[in-house]
């Protein structure tokens, strides 16, 4: 308990040191990266709370994180620029959604919540395509930043970089207290044992839906968030590949563990940029300029390869997660 | 609106339903039997297309692309069974959906590499090109007529072999209760490879048949297993009747609602409204056909267990 304490610490002392370190050596393009690890990081620790501790194979959670990007993005358009407007319609936005989704496919388990999840996510980026008045296939624009007047601003990359800080950090306090609460013991025995949870009178429907519906909620503020570090809304973020990359987020970083979500999206996005600075720096041994767009030659092997070996996940390196 | 026309739209979703049943029919099974989610089951698909096109291009000649790309689809899926997907069996579903996703980003990849990503469009011989008279004053592409035909012929064959042979029924078998058959003695591991290699070639044979018709490109795959996933959710996963079925119906539905929502909004209730809902909702419809059975079936509408 005290090393995880220490390395807390550490951790959060060096994401708060970061800016300014960064600025001094003139290597800004580290703060936009690392903001938009901590945004997905959200999202992943979202994802691991129905995920990790309630055992359901969301294919589908890059839904939220386009319905809150959509929401801001559709406000900004029509002139409300009010942050606290945008980003309560974005959190009750994607929790409606993800309650409809739920109740249909909660209801199903295994292979089949997996197909649904996915389907109905594929059907909400085929409506981002359909919608011609907000870029259709081309996305849109976010006319102007959420407003929290004289609050925060969040034009100002190191403000928007520290904000992000804190709501990552919230949202893992957040997911560490639901898990550990009445609820999430009732969340965590469904998944062990879904006949004897159900023989000691906790029906699993509600439990799962209603964490379903928060795993939703939370994401939908992660693509609040992330509208505004893009400024550019694309229905891709409700593509299936987005989907999967936060599946692996919270796989890489172990699932069912407080921390692991947010290893995972660093380690996740270190890894894609790594493999494009790998190609990069391989393809003139070749004669050729710019490998770097193929990264993803690398990443699937990768992939592949952290699942057959690297069961237990970054987390598991340093503390076993609860069995 | 003429009849012709529905008409028209009906083939075109028959043709469209017979490409998914293609695809469904090897997924089902794979997932029936040997309880595999393979989210690569799309890249055979697109591997099937793009071989048969860089083939033809190469031999000048469609038979010997046709036959390079099916074998093509067969060999390489044999090889990502033996590569990684024998160590993932006994695997929860999760790893099974992890790992093939890692898997189609490096054929996507791949083919990006080799042929670009820009969308290839596949030339057809001479004799397929032309238009049939049905009836008078109604024609249709040939080669839709005979992906429709080739796709029938293929369901029957299935529907043979399934129902009616030694191997249909140790499948059936399999779908129904995996442990018991291996406990009466059949050799699963290559009941399992069969299998998946059967399954393999009918979804290149179906990016072979889809190359002509749709743009062949990095990602086609994908896009077709989706709709693949839910024809399978609708017909129940290990039936092939409820995939033919299930494709049939989704394929009906999705053409018939791109080709008549917008006009049929337009004038149940305004122009504006069908101009605006109408490509919305028909991207949707299949999507929410899935979540009404869903709702009354749960299983799906042919389960193959119970």
């Amino acid at each position: 308990m005290r090393s995880r304490l220490i390395l807390w610490v550490l951790a959060i002392a060096l994401l708060v040191a970061l800016p300014p370190v960064m600025t001094a050596i003139g290597q800004t393009f580290y703060i936009d990266l690392v903001r938009r690890i901590m945004i997905l990081a959200i999202a992943a620790v979202s994802l691991n709370l129905i995920l990790g501790y309630g055992g359901l194979v969301s294919f589908g959670h890059a839904a939220y994180l386009g319905i809150g990007a959509y929401s801001v993005g559709i406000l900004a358009f029509y002139g409300f620029t009010n942050g606290w407007l945008q980003w309560a319609v974005a959190i009750g936005a994607s929790a409606l959604v993800a309650l409809a989704i739920g109740a249909v496919s909660i209801r199903t388990s295994g292979v089949y919540f997996i197909m649904i999840t996915l389907a109905f996510t594929q059907m909400l980026y085929y409506l981002g395509i359909s919608l011609e008045e907000f870029g259709g296939d081309d996305g849109m624009r976010l006319k102007a930043k959420s407003q929290f007047a004289g609050l925060i601003d969040l034009r100002e990359p190191i403000t928007f970089y520290y904000l992000a800080l804190v709501l990552m950090l919230a949202s893992v306090y957040l997911v560490y207290r639901i898990v550990n609460s009445r609820f999430g013991v009732v969340l965590r025995a469904a998944k062990s044992n879904e006949a004897r949870t159900r023989a000691i009178g906790f029906p699993p429907y509600p439990y799962r839906l209603a964490a379903f519906v928060m795993a939703g909620a939370m994401c939908g503020l992660a693509g609040a968030l992330y509208a505004n570090h893009t400024n550019y809304i694309v229905p891709g973020l409700m593509s299936w590949q987005h989907s999967g990359d936060l599946m692996f987020m919270v796989i890489l970083g172990g699932m069912a563990s407080t921390a692991g979500p947010v290893l995972g999206a660093f380690a996740f996005i270190f890894t894609e940029e790594f493999l494009k600075v790998l190609l990069n720096w391989v393809a003139p041994i070749f004669g050729k300029r710019d490998w770097a767009e193929y990264w993803a030659i690398l990443m699937g092997p990768v992939l592949v390869l952290s699942v057959i070996f690297f069961r237990r996940g970054l987390a598991g390196i340093f503390y076993k997660p609860d069995a | 609106m003429s009849w012709i026309l529905v008409f028209e739209q009906l083939l075109n979703g028959v043709q469209l339903g017979v490409t998914l049943f293609l695809m469904a029919a090897g997924l089902t099974l794979v997932l029936g039997i040997m309880n595999l989610v393979n989210l690569a089951h799309g890249s055979l698909y697109m591997v099937g297309a793009y071989l048969t096109l860089a083939a033809t291009q190469w031999t000048g000649n469609y038979f010997a692309g046709v036959a390079l790309g099916l074998l093509g689809a067969l060999v390489i899926g044999m090889l990502v069974e033996v590569i990684t997907l024998r160590a993932l069996y006994e695997r929860d579903h999760l790893d099974q959906v992890l790992a093939t996703f890692g898997l189609i980003l490096f054929f996507n990849e791949l083919v990006a590499i080799l042929w670009g990503r820009a969308s290839l469009y596949a030339q057809l011989p001479e004799w397929l090109r032309g238009h049939v008279e049905l009836f008078a004053g109604s024609t249709y592409p040939v080669y839709r007529l005979s992906v429709i035909i080739v796709g029938l012929i293929v369901a029957v064959v299935l529907w043979y072999v399934v129902t009616r042979t030694r191997l249909g029924m140790l499948i059936r078998a399999g779908a129904t209760n995996r442990t018991m058959v291996a406990a009466l003695g059949v050799n699963i591991r290559l009941l399992y490879t069969v299998v998946f290699g059967f399954g393999a070639a009918l979804a290149g044979l179906a990016g072979v048949m889809a190359g002509p018709i749709y743009s062949v490109q990095p990602g086609m795959g994908e896009l077709i297993l989706i709709q693949v996933f839910v024809v399978i959710v609708i017909g129940g996963i290990g039936s092939v009747r409820g995939a033919l079925v299930g494709a049939l119906i989704v394929g009906v539905v999705d053409t018939l609602g791109r080709a008549f929502l917008k006009p049929a909004l337009s004038t149940m209730i305004s122009p504006t409204a069908g101009e605006a809902a109408g490509p919305a909702l028909a991207s949707m419809l299949i999507y929410l056909l899935m979540a009404v059975v869903l709702a009354l079936r749960p299983a799906g509408l042919f389960p193959a267990r119970g």
